[in-house]
């Protein structure tokens, strides 16, 4: 099992109660991450990679896997494409040439691909830390062809699986909550499907695709998008350069903001709707990182005035001129898996008495597919070729300077969520405040003792927080959470530079500085 | 291991108070009496953890065994006779259980008061619980002091409140090891607590009897989900139950998925006068076994009914 930039024993505590079951029948954990993380605690090899080289690492274990004749080449002539291309361009890639790169010496890349590469069954789970880079698409293609070359797809016990970080942002695909899909991951500008919708919603669907939540930003920053329709989601927080993504919703002529609390969006909002918390106040179901569809169910009234999500839409279609009737959650599923084939199977019913059911599932009588591509297995292979990708080594964009030193990374915290607007009424025990976490060495050197207050500064905004002295970190790096924004705003911090293929911002790597406390910053 | 990769697993036949029940080899008694119906009493086992067959309250009678045996742990064997209900086995089960319960505060064990009354228990017979010598936790091993034998030695200690989510109360603790079970090995690997002292002296305790604050904890209540005589409380429930406002005949549960993150973990909401008083996990969930984190446990105080329009109001 290979954890890459995940610290699932914070972060998905749960599923690391798997992870730990597998160790302890004798599963080999290795945690690719700049931090010593508590996952990494339980690891047998950690690989504290340099922040943003991961492509440099996976491509040297690539290399290794092919120089050393480890990949699995019936696997790779049958069900692949591109390996001659892939090896050619590997050939720049040796540990050797990797090591000062990535920052792991080369005989451990080695080590790590031999055994990756020789496990009967191995799995690599990856979150943020690769997906929250400029290069993210690449970064997780790096991965993939690493799945692909040892044949580790597509079978029990192997694969390749993003933790998702959210309790439904994979049922939110799933339904069709991404500008170019609709319900089953089917293509919007695909003109058959969109005329089936068409024609079952009585509604003409637009031929183009929409923006995603990173073009939407940059439309309001050029005037270009005028109004806002915000549904649990607190942005003014949550977007990479806070500050920047506030002055862009202030531009806005009109947003509304729906959600189950009055979040730091909610204030900036010209109409705010009350909504019953989806999860315990609400009919519905959601799709774990499994891709398990379960049951939530209403188990609270919810407060006065606040109503339900499809209640709100309901309403408003009726006033936009477009009545739905009354809408119940089972009613709006069963005629989406209708339509989505892989959805097809799952009725209520069934969902409840099976403990979810995890897609494709396209019959009533189908059990649920535990894990996809099995069809890359198929002799003859029946369905297209896996294509191996070609992926570069590129820096965070960013880079360090002297006037912007320290290698600034953000993460989670167990005790906490995201910006806290779930989280913040819980009285953990293990709740710190905000801190400015640094390897002991690091802030000694730069004249900080811990817990001194410091000002940390990028090109876009600053914030103060006392330094906490953290030997699990690296030199150079620098630490902090988000969970607190209304104390510390760490997302003023980090840059907006975007993934053009999935529009996912570097929040990882930023330029910083830091500097002790001065008297006007204290004035502030 | 998927099911259809696990080798076959040999059938064997046993008989149970006269009736034959066939269970795959490797199976447990409990499992063969659970598949025939028979309704066996546990205090320490729970069907997430590895049994450690102490509270001996589930033995049972087998033939040409000396001694009793524990059916949580025992391996079902072709050709065993096994006697659930014989008087040996009543006698054995009954005194277990009076034994615990003139020691312990059993006053919110419902399981353990339902066995007890099964069994016809006489926790009095050992005379009225004594005060115990002096601090549980400041004992050590061997010093132990010979009581006079007119009361039984109780395990009274004060009420530990060292934190906001969860209060132990070890005066209510038959040491069963479950909570030791879940924050270790069979769950969380945490090893928060243990189990300090020996003999009578024995009690669950955190490293040097630290608060837990300053203890490895990381809140998951794991241990309170399953400890079975409300040693561990939520402190939710503690404070109603102070006030005599618990009411597990107004509860009712709802089965949902967490908010938080993506694992997908089911939580059972027990709800009393449209609040949320306490959160479990169903044990047959295959995505959480019945264990929860930090935030899926105690995570839901933004939809409690203070909840409106600030935050604030549920600071």
């Amino acid at each position: 099992m290979v954890l890459w930039g995940s610290n699932a024993r914070e972060a998905h505590p749960i599923f690391f109660h798997h992870v730990l079951k597998a160790i302890r029948r004798g599963a080999k954990l290795v945690v690719v991450d700049p931090r010593r993380t508590a996952s990494a605690a339980w690891a047998d090899t950690w690989l504290s990679v340099k922040i943003g080289a991961d492509i440099a690492l996976a491509n040297a274990m690539a290399h290794t896997l092919i120089a050393e004749g480890l990949y699995d080449k019936a696997f790779v002539e049958a069900a692949c494409e591109g390996f001659e291309a892939l090896k050619a361009h590997l050939a720049g890639y040796s540990p050797e040439a990797m090591a000062p790169v990535c920052g792991v010496d080369a005989e451990t890349i080695r080590q790590v691909a031999r055994r990756y590469a020789q496990a009967d069954r191995a799995m690599i789970c990856w979150t943020l830390g690769i997906t929250e880079h400029h290069n993210a698409v690449d970064n997780v293609l790096s991965l993939i062809n690493l799945g692909l070359l040892t044949g580790h797809v597509g079978r029990w016990g192997s694969g390749l699986n993003p933790l998702r970080g959210q309790n439904n942002v994979q049922g939110g695909g799933d339904m069709g909550a991404l500008p170019h899909k609709l319900p089953g991951f089917q293509d919007v500008e695909d003109p058959v499907v969109r005329a089936r919708y068409e024609a079952l919603w009585g509604a003409s669907i637009p031929a183009k695709k929409g923006m995603t939540l990173t073009e939407m930003f940059e439309a309001m920053g050029v005037g270009a998008l005028k109004g806002l329709y915000v549904l649990g989601e607190n942005p003014a927080q949550s977007e990479a350069d806070g500050g920047h993504a506030q002055a862009r919703l202030k531009k806005l002529d009109f947003m509304v903001v729906q959600d189950i609390v009055f979040t730091k969006t909610a204030e900036m909002a010209d109409v705010v709707l009350p909504a019953r918390a989806a999860w315990c106040e609400s009919e519905g179901t959601v799709t774990n990182s499994e891709r398990r569809v379960q049951r939530v169910r209403r188990a609270l009234t919810g407060p006065e005035g606040a109503r339900d999500d499809l209640e709100i839409l309901g309403a408003l279609a009726a006033r936009l001129g477009h009545p739905l009737g009354p809408l119940t959650a089972e009613a709006l599923w069963d005629e989406m898996r209708t339509h989505s084939p892989m959805h097809h199977g799952m009725s209520y019913a069934r969902l409840e008495a099976e403990g979810g059911l995890q897609w494709p599932c396209p019959d009533d009588a189908h059990p649920g597919t535990p894990f996809l591509h099995g069809r890359l297995w198929e002799r003859p292979l029946r369905s297209p070729r896996a294509r191996l990708s070609i992926t570069h080594d590129a820096p965070p964009v960013e880079a360090l300077t002297p006037e912007y030193p320290w290698r600034l990374t953000t993460g989670r915290r167990l005790d906490a969520y995201n910006t806290g607007v779930q989280t913040g009424p819980l009285r953990s025990p293990l709740w710190r405040e905000t801190t400015v976490d640094m390897h002991p060495d690091d802030a000694a050197g730069a004249g900080f003792a811990d817990r001194t207050p410091v000002t940390v500064r990028s090109r876009r905004g600053a914030v103060v927080a006392p330094v906490r002295y953290d030997p699990s970190l690296p030199r150079g790096v620098v630490f902090m959470t988000f969970h607190d924004p209304d104390a510390v705003d760490t997302n003023t911090l980090t840059i907006d530079v975007t993934d053009p293929r999935s529009g996912t911002a570097e929040f990882k790597a930023a330029a910083v500085a830091i500097a002790a406390l001065s008297h006007s910053d204290a004035a502030e | 291991m998927r099911l259809e990769d696990a080798p076959p697993r040999r059938r064997i036949t046993l008989t149970v108070d006269d009736r034959e029940v066939t269970v795959a080899e490797g199976s447990t008694l409990l499992d063969a009496l659970k598949q025939l119906a028979v309704d066996t009493p546990t205090l320490c086992w729970a069907e997430n953890l590895t049994p450690v067959n102490v509270c001996r309250v589930c033995v049972v009678e087998l033939e040409g065994a000396r001694t009793l045996v524990p059916s949580c742990s025992r391996k079902a064997e072709a050709g065993m006779k096994i006697r659930t209900d014989s008087e040996r086995v009543r006698t054995s089960r009954r005194t277990v259980l009076e034994l615990l319960a003139s020691t312990v505060d059993t006053s919110a064990a419902a399981s353990l008061q339902a066995f007890s009354a099964r069994y016809g228990a006489d926790p009095q017979r050992y005379g009225a619980q004594g005060a115990p010598h002096g601090p549980r936790d400041a004992a050590r091993p061997g010093h132990h002091a010979v009581t006079s034998g007119a009361e039984a030695e109780g395990v009274a200690q004060p009420v530990k409140v060292d934190n906001d989510l969860y209060v132990r109360d070890y005066a209510k603790c038959i040491l069963c090891f479950k909570c030791v079970e879940a924050c270790g090995t069979d769950a969380q690997a945490t090893f928060a607590i243990a189990v300090a002292g020996r003999g009578f002296e024995a009690r669950i305790s955190t490293e040097f009897d630290v608060a837990l604050p300053e203890s490895a904890c990381v809140y998951c209540g794991n241990c309170v989900g399953v400890c079975p005589t409300g040693a561990l409380m939520f402190t939710q429930e503690h404070s109603l139950r102070a006030e005599g406002q618990w009411r597990p005949e107004a509860q009712h549960e709802t089965d949902t998925v967490c908010p938080y993150c993506g694992v997908g973990c089911v939580l059972r909401l027990h709800v009393q006068d449209d609040t949320i008083v306490k959160v479990s996990s169903p044990v047959e969930s295959t995505v959480t076994h019945g264990n929860l984190c930090v935030k899926g446990r105690f995570g839901f105080g933004h939809v409690v009914k203070l909840r409106r329009n600030k935050r604030e109001a549920v600071g």
